[in-house]
């Protein structure tokens, strides 16, 4: 069964379990290889998902885990509107 | 850990995994270490450009063989790098732009590279949704060869390429110290213990200033702040990067169709200050609009900063210093690491192996800085 994680960049559990294996250890890796969390979500469906996975195969609490750098913005805003255009 | 290697290189960048590869394919025993994850700094943070259009003869031919090995890698590296060849595409504001612009195509084409001279007219059939009016333009330059690599993929290709030649590499690994003896390098001190080594290469980017240091080498290099950002996907609308000498902006549709791009912030931040602003974001918008008016309903997902590690003249440091023997830097790339790492380790590789180089680097050596003058490179953005 293909379980969907990241739903903004269509990245699987398998996928994660993947690079795991072959040595990621942080979500920030994990963010690098698959584009996990990279999609207009930001994250926010998949962080905590992906945060379980990498610390029950590796053996972490998920506090233990280096977390990923929280970045602006925080929901999609469009260059329009950034570039103080009036919405119309 | 092991405990003895030929070459330590410091830092798990895009220089540094790519001259891991290269000398493990000559048999060298090499490790890397990086304190924290692969492509963790500048690298993983860039625009993911490829130019070939400098000012200057030395960054022409640098830039032309790395794209050449970029070509190369996928087949070589038995990897997808996203390598994406849509061209660069240069808008020329003013006179003063132009009279540059003529130089840098006639020094250019004397070496060799495809590069030609738009007329207004011309610039939205390289890039349609480019405004004329809007960005100012005179004219551009156009190169169809430049274009973008993605810097994830090719750090991790070369990364893994270089672990299959038996190079070690070694993450969250911090180097403490640089070890001498009579002149003469002689290892690392990390905080899980000594690498000793012949040649220790500093390709920590924005902190090769402080690991030089440690072997009582004073580099000119300073950190500077970056800004960038980068948008929802969308459908392909255009294949080329578009930059600006002028305005200092770049920009680019990446390969999953997202727009990635940057300016220097209103004012100059140096030191290691990563805060990502508001006043960068309004900035870019703004600017983006001006050259793109489509885009203003695409909607920014993300912005984060870099660091740029500036020389003097804007060029890399590379090579041996006049300080320890066996010590060779591999920094001060000053916006410009990423697209030059393939040819800049190759030839890094071949100083260590004793072969001939494929590029004469000897103008990058630290020590031209003692120098009254020096050639400053003139084609930056960002």
């Amino acid at each position: 069964m293909t379980i969907i994680i990241c739903r903004c960049e269509d990245v699987t559990r398998e996928d994660i379990i993947r690079e795991i294996e072959n040595g990621c250890r942080t979500l920030d890796e994990l963010k690098h290889r698959l584009r996990l969390g990279m999609g207009p979500c930001q994250g926010r469906t998949c962080l905590m998902l992906a945060a379980r996975i990498l610390a029950q195969k590796t053996g972490q609490s998920v506090d233990e885990l280096q977390w990923q750098t929280t970045r602006p913005l925080i929901v999609p805003v469009s260059l329009g509107t950034l570039g103080g255009e009036r919405d119309d | 850990m092991i405990d003895h290697a030929t070459v330590v290189i410091v830092g798990g960048g895009i220089n540094g995994c790519a001259l891991a590869y290269e000398l493990s394919k000559r048999d060298i025993d090499v490790a890397v270490i990086e304190r924290s994850i692969l492509a963790g700094g500048a690298t993983g943070r860039c625009g993911a450009g490829m130019r070939q259009q400098w000012s200057t003869r030395e960054n022409i031919g640098l830039a032309m063989k790395s794209v050449s090995i970029f070509e190369e890698l996928p087949e070589e590296l038995q990897a997808d790098v996203g390598l994406r060849q849509g061209g660069y595409l240069v808008v020329v504001h003013d006179e003063e732009g132009m009279a540059q612009a003529e130089r840098n195509v006639e020094l250019q084409r004397s070496l060799g590279l495809d590069v030609e001279l738009l007329a207004p007219g011309e610039i939205c059939d390289v890039v349609p949704i480019l405004d004329v009016e809007g960005m100012e333009a005179i004219g551009a330059t156009f190169c169809p060869s430049d274009g973008h690599a993605d810097p994830f993929k090719t750090t991790y290709a070369y990364a893994e390429a270089a672990k299959r030649q038996g190079a070690n590499l070694y993450r969250f690994t911090e180097v403490q110290d640089v070890l001498t003896d009579h002149g003469e390098v002689t290892g690392v001190r990390t905080d899980r213990g000594d690498i000793a080594a012949e040649y220790v290469v500093n390709a920590a980017g924005a902190w090769s200033k402080q690991i030089a240091a440690m072997a009582d080498v004073k580099l000119p290099n300073v950190p500077t702040k970056k800004e960038i950002l980068v948008t929802e996907r969308m459908a392909r609308v255009f294949e080329a990067m578009v930059i600006s000498f002028k305005d200092g902006i770049y920009f680019s549709q990446q390969e999953e169709g997202q727009v990635l791009g940057g300016i220097p912030p209103p004012e100059k931040v140096t030191g290691y200050d990563d805060t990502a602003t508001l006043g960068f974001l309004e900035h870019m918008s703004r600017t983006l609009i001006r050259y793109a008016p489509v885009l203003r309903h695409v909607r920014v997902l993300r912005q984060w900063t870099g660091y740029y590690d500036v020389t003097p003249d804007a060029r890399p440091i590379l090579g041996d210093v006049d300080g320890p023997h066996g010590f060779l830097q591999c920094n001060g790339f000053s916006g410009h690491g990423f697209m030059l790492a393939p040819i800049v380790a190759r030839v890094l590789a071949q100083r260590i192996a004793g072969e001939t180089p494929d590029a004469d680097i000897s103008g990058l050596r630290y020590d031209r800085f003692t120098e009254e003058d020096f050639e400053r490179e003139q084609s930056v953005v960002g």
